[in-house]
């Protein structure tokens, strides 16, 4: 409950700041725009000459994309903001005014910050799922279980970002791990059986976990998902999300306060 | 002369020095670049079911050639400038006897000469993926190659830098590039090669000078005939042009230029 309060005061006041910068949202509107255009004209060319990617057709592989834009929205409204805080924190040494406050480090750290340049993704990518779900006539029930995979997926995300941002302890010039996270996530566009069997799957499996981010929820919305599926994906979002909070504990042993 | 050349010692020594620090920093930035081997595993798996104009190995070629062309010729002058604008920082360089112009320059070359060892360890991963498509170029098309690739950077820094000297106006002046970027993804061959592209997409794109910064040289590197002439024109062109609006701008926004937080 008390956590809830935080997090509505974060955010309202995050907002207020963001209004501001008005014009900042409408060039997250329309970059938003242009990479939907962009996304929809790279994954059409697949779909020539008898192309197909893995056994999805044309609207299936608009729901991975859908879900990957959501994901994507995810990312810009909730995460990268409070990413380059952490790093800053990190190099001017404010991160011991966060330590001593009573609340769980992690958790102001991952919240503190709400950017309104995500919602457009957001928006577009639920609009998509909408429009590829009833082209589709997916059943609703399917929906409500594809929840599930949905809510692992996102804490998938949220974990890996918390174990990369966790690494800035040790090295404080790394504000572009971001970017290569974003690169490797790029691949979350694609289902997994895309890719050629072996090196390929596994990595995007087990190394870097986009199968579960986007290609399982959206299984388990075409309701093809079965439970091994469902299972894997809760719990290798639940280790990663343990992982992630003792991974920052024993970095914040090595932290050396930068100003005192 | 001599003394040309003992900054230019001077500067990319400290360079070296400072990448040599921050290599985990470089490191990453090589690991942003790997798209084109995500891509690579995708259309080498749909290709072989579809009747596209290239074949499976063709594809895997022209990804590792794009993943190459792209380590080279990534510049990131604009977010530095920018930042250097904001805090303050280029007073410090505008007193120095040497246009900042050059440190960027240096800068960047020296940071593409201490990435190389990890771009080729990354590249090495690919044929690993792939040893059936494993190739060596042509020691003429390497030359070649290299020729464009140095032009489309030149190309790519120069206009870049244009844009930089916005920051003299306004604090966004990244935005622009990153609608250039935008049109440099789908158009520049980045996502696919063009020739699955559909023809008036194609046609549409040459007219632009975005093939010719990253598909262009690919090409040259996979050994397959390129309209050279051409091709070397559109950069020339684009350079000059380029340079031009940098002289421009430089000298108006330095007129603008007021010393924040020197």
């Amino acid at each position: 409950m008390r956590h809830l309060k935080l997090i509505w005061l974060f955010w309202s006041t995050s907002l207020g700041s963001e209004a501001e910068y008005r014009i900042n949202f409408l060039v997250a509107c329309l970059s938003s725009l242009g990479n939907l255009v962009g996304s929809l004209f790279a994954l059409s060319l697949f779909y020539q000459k008898g192309g197909q990617l893995g056994d999805w057709r044309w609207l299936e592989a608009l729901i991975i994309m859908a879900l990957f834009t959501i994901l994507q929205g995810t990312m810009r409204a909730f995460l990268n903001a409070n990413l380059s805080r952490i790093v800053e924190h990190v190099r001017t040494g404010t991160l011991d005014f966060i330590l001593l406050k009573p609340v769980s480090s992690q958790f102001w750290l991952s919240m503190r910050r709400f950017s309104p340049s995500g919602l457009p993704d957001l928006l577009i990518g639920i609009g998509m799922l909408g429009y590829a779900s009833h082209r589709l006539s997916l059943s609703p029930l399917a929906g409500l279980v594809a929840m599930l995979p949905l809510a692992s997926s996102l804490l998938i995300l949220y974990s890996l970002w918390y174990v990369i941002a966790t690494t800035t302890i040790w090295f404080v010039k790394i504000y572009n791990v971001t970017e290569v996270l974003q690169s490797v996530l790029a691949a979350g566009r694609f289902p997994i059986d895309a890719f050629p069997p072996g090196v390929y799957r596994f990595f995007f499996t087990f190394v870097i976990p986009v199968a579960f981010m986007t290609t399982v929820p959206a299984r388990f919305l075409l309701g093809r998902g079965g439970l091994d599926n469902l299972l894997w994906s809760v719990l290798f979002a639940l280790g990663l999300f343990t992982f992630s909070c003792l991974f920052w504990r024993f970095a914040l042993r090595s932290y050396g306060s930068a100003s005192s | 002369m001599r003394k040309t050349w003992r900054k230019i010692a001077a500067i990319c020594n400290a360079y070296f020095a400072m990448w040599v620090e921050y290599r985990a920093e470089i490191y990453l930035w090589a690991l942003a670049g790997i798209m084109p081997l995500i891509l690579m595993g995708i259309w080498n798996q749909v290709s072989k079911n579809a009747a596209f104009s290239l074949n499976p190995n063709d594809f895997v070629r022209y990804f590792l050639a794009v993943f190459i062309v792209r380590q080279l010729t990534f510049v990131w002058v604009i977010y530095e400038f920018e930042y250097l604008i904001v805090e303050g920082a280029l007073t410090p360089l505008l007193l120095q006897p040497i246009n900042p112009v050059w440190r960027f320059v240096l800068a960047h070359i020296t940071e593409r000469i201490a990435r190389l060892p990890f771009s080729f360890a990354i590249l090495a991963v690919g044929f690993l993926l792939y040893p059936k498509a494993f190739w060596i170029p042509k020691l003429s098309d390497v030359a070649l190659a290299g020729a464009v690739v140095a032009a489309a950077f030149a190309v790519r820094f120069t206009l870049q830098y244009a844009f930089a000297m916005l920051c003299f106006w306004t604090e966004r002046a990244a935005s622009i590039e990153d609608l250039w970027f935008w049109f440099y993804t789908f158009l520049s061959g980045l996502i696919a090669p063009l020739d699955v592209y559909p023809a008036w997409v194609r046609s549409a794109a040459e007219l632009t000078p975005f093939p010719y910064l990253l598909y262009f040289p690919a090409q040259i590197l996979v050994g397959r005939p390129v309209p050279l002439l051409r091709g070397c024109g559109v950069l020339l062109a684009w350079g000059i042009g380029s340079f031009l609006l940098y002289r421009l701008l430089w000298r108006l926004g330095l007129k603008r230029y007021s010393a924040m937080g020197a």
